[in-house]
């Protein structure tokens, strides 16, 4: 599928919630089953800066493809940062750099993309696209 | 002895009369009506405040000082009036001993950058403690990195109370500089400032107290408690925000250099030197924050005429029914049980982070605060990432604390 195939079918699952509890407890859900990310990953570098909880993001290439994990201390974080690797993970580099994340207003989250001091959905956003361009700039160069 | 100038000469406040001049009050969060239990980053504003504003800007706005116009002797006047009204305030001696700031922060950095730079050397010791905002942290830290001064920091129990013993230890003849909160913003613990205060003279050390969130709840009385320095801000005091002040001892303020250089802190320029004004425009360069200034006068009038004993009195009620409601939620552990406190709540809850809480109550409209409160040093004090605080102010009401309650109920239900 393609990233807006993703997004599409998350917006599609998120128009069955009739109210906030629902999709509150969707995107709790999601952080609960996302599978933890292992220890060795789990390090100062790794960490995105501008959340209120801890969030790391680890990130490799598998054939020409790139693969994000991530965690996060805070739940509903995790089931956020659960819904950006379903869209983004396992694309290329140049379709990640090249996405347009509009699931994140259709599905009434835009308030966790405000750059407060509080919300870092933007910043794990952004750390996923400098991933993109890094490895992009590495294929290249190979 | 910990908390100046309580009285029992307490009058019940109307509630309900006093939430109609809060126009936000009726606001819909979410839906939901809003509950606002962030005082301790800011407080919301009545409308006699924002009348103030509004009437400034369309009525009398002028630059203050200079002008010989009409419009300019109206607002010069309006605003030297609220230096007046924040000396009776604190109870000053002098209305020049009052300087503007643009709010705790700007105060602390200014005595830091003037007195620290000029009277700090080498060797010398700074002392705060365990429960300071980053804003008492930092500009210390800045002067220690460019005078070689050393930071000292007095512990605290698990309450979230200084441990005094400790402090008397680490006084002595190097100390030159305490620096130490009125009131802990994370925790609501009220420390013994005029004891603190009265320990650092015997060694011969200034002392600045920082009241942000002290002069919305307690009685502040600058020559009763001897300080030589006191500074808050309006905003957490029903007034507007980028605006406070900065209390000092007269003859402190007269022996400190200038802080920053521009028009209205100076007597006469010329290009080879400048003579400096007087106090308190020697440290008011530039024009100055007119509208918000003439505004803090009427937020001031507004607590006063409420009366800080009734508004403490009604607050402390809130503070004891939030802690006998949140106490009996399972899980639930309050951080800071000092003995002597003001209306701030700050708690944990055993396997959820505190920012779930705080997104979640968002969503049924209740406002409270999540994370470190910029105590990063006191959360690592107590093991903990942060917190969620609840803080109450005049207009909070019983109701309120149990839609809370019910609020963190629906959190657990939910994540756990």
């Amino acid at each position: 599928m393609t990233i807006n195939e993703i997004q599409d079918e998350l917006i599609e699952e998120f128009e069955l919630f009739d109210d906030w509890e629902e999709k509150y407890e969707y995107i709790i859900d999601l952080g609960k089953k996302l599978p933890k990310l292992a220890d060795e990953y789990k390090t100062e570098e790794n960490i995105i800066k501008g959340c209120q909880s801890i969030v790391w993001l680890n990130a490799y290439m598998k054939d020409d493809k790139l693969i994000f994990e991530a965690d996060s201390e805070a739940i509903i974080v995790k089931g956020l940062v659960s819904m950006l690797l379903r869209v983004l993970s396992g694309h290329t580099p140049e379709e990640v750099l090249n996405a347009d994340l509009y699931f994140i207003n259709r599905v009434g989250l835009s308030s966790h993309l405000a750059q407060t001091r509080s919300n870092g959905l933007a910043s794990m956003v952004k750390q996923m696209k400098a991933y993109a361009l890094a490895f992009q700039v590495l294929e290249e160069n190979k | 002895m910990l908390v100046e100038n309580r009285t029992d000469k307490v009058t019940m406040l109307d509630i309900q009369k006093i939430r109609a001049d809060f126009p936000i009050l009726e606001e819909k969060i979410n839906g939901k009506d809003l509950v606002y239990f962030d005082n301790a980053a800011t407080t919301q504003k009545p409308l006699p405040v924002l009348n103030a504003l509004s009437n400034y800007y369309g009525k009398y706005n002028a630059n203050i000082h200079r002008g010989i116009h009409h419009l300019a002797e109206k607002a010069t006047s309006a605003f030297e009036a609220t230096r007046r009204t924040i000396q009776r305030f604190l109870n000053a001696r002098y209305a020049e001993e009052i300087i503007f700031t643009y709010g705790t922060t700007d105060g602390i950095n200014l005595v830091a950058q003037t007195y620290g730079r000029k009277f700090l050397k080498e060797g010398d010791e700074i002392i705060i403690s365990t429960l300071e905002h980053h804003s008492n942290i930092v500009p210390w830290q800045m002067l220690c990195e460019q005078n070689g001064c050393i930071l000292k920091v007095i512990p605290i129990n698990d309450n979230g109370e200084l441990i005094l013993e400790e402090y008397e230890k680490l006084l002595s003849e190097k100390t030159k500089f305490v620096s130490v909160v009125h009131v802990s913003n994370a925790l609501g613990t009220i420390n013994p400032v005029k004891y603190i205060i009265e320990k650092a003279h015997e060694v011969g050390a200034k002392v600045l107290i920082d009241g942000a969130q002290a002069t919305s709840h307690l009685n502040i009385d600058v020559q009763d408690l001897d300080t030589d320095f006191y500074v808050f801000s309006a905003h957490k005091l029903y007034g507007p925000t980028g605006m406070g002040a900065l209390y000092g001892k007269k003859e402190v303020l007269e022996a400190m250099p200038p802080y920053r250089g521009g028009g209205e802190m100076i007597k006469e320029v010329t290009f080879e030197k400048t003579t400096y004004n007087e106090l308190p425009y020697k440290f008011e360069a530039g024009t100055p924050n007119i509208a918000d200034v003439i505004a803090v006068k009427t937020a001031i009038e507004y607590i006063e005429e409420l009366g800080k004993e009734n508004v403490a009195a009604y607050e402390n009620e809130l503070l004891a029914y939030a802690t006998e409601q949140l106490s009996k939620i399972e899980g639930l552990k309050i951080i800071g049980q000092a003995r002597e406190k003001v209306s701030v709540i700050s708690f944990v809850i055993e396997g959820i982070h505190p920012q779930d809480i705080g997104v979640i109550l968002d969503q049924q409209g209740i406002a409270i605060r999540t994370g470190h409160h910029c105590t990063q040093p006191l959360m690592k004090r107590f093991g903990i990432p942060g917190t969620s605080r609840a803080s109450f102010a005049v207009y909070n009401t019983k109701e309120e604390i149990d839609k809370l309650v019910l609020g963190i109920e629906k959190v657990k239900k939910m994540v756990l």
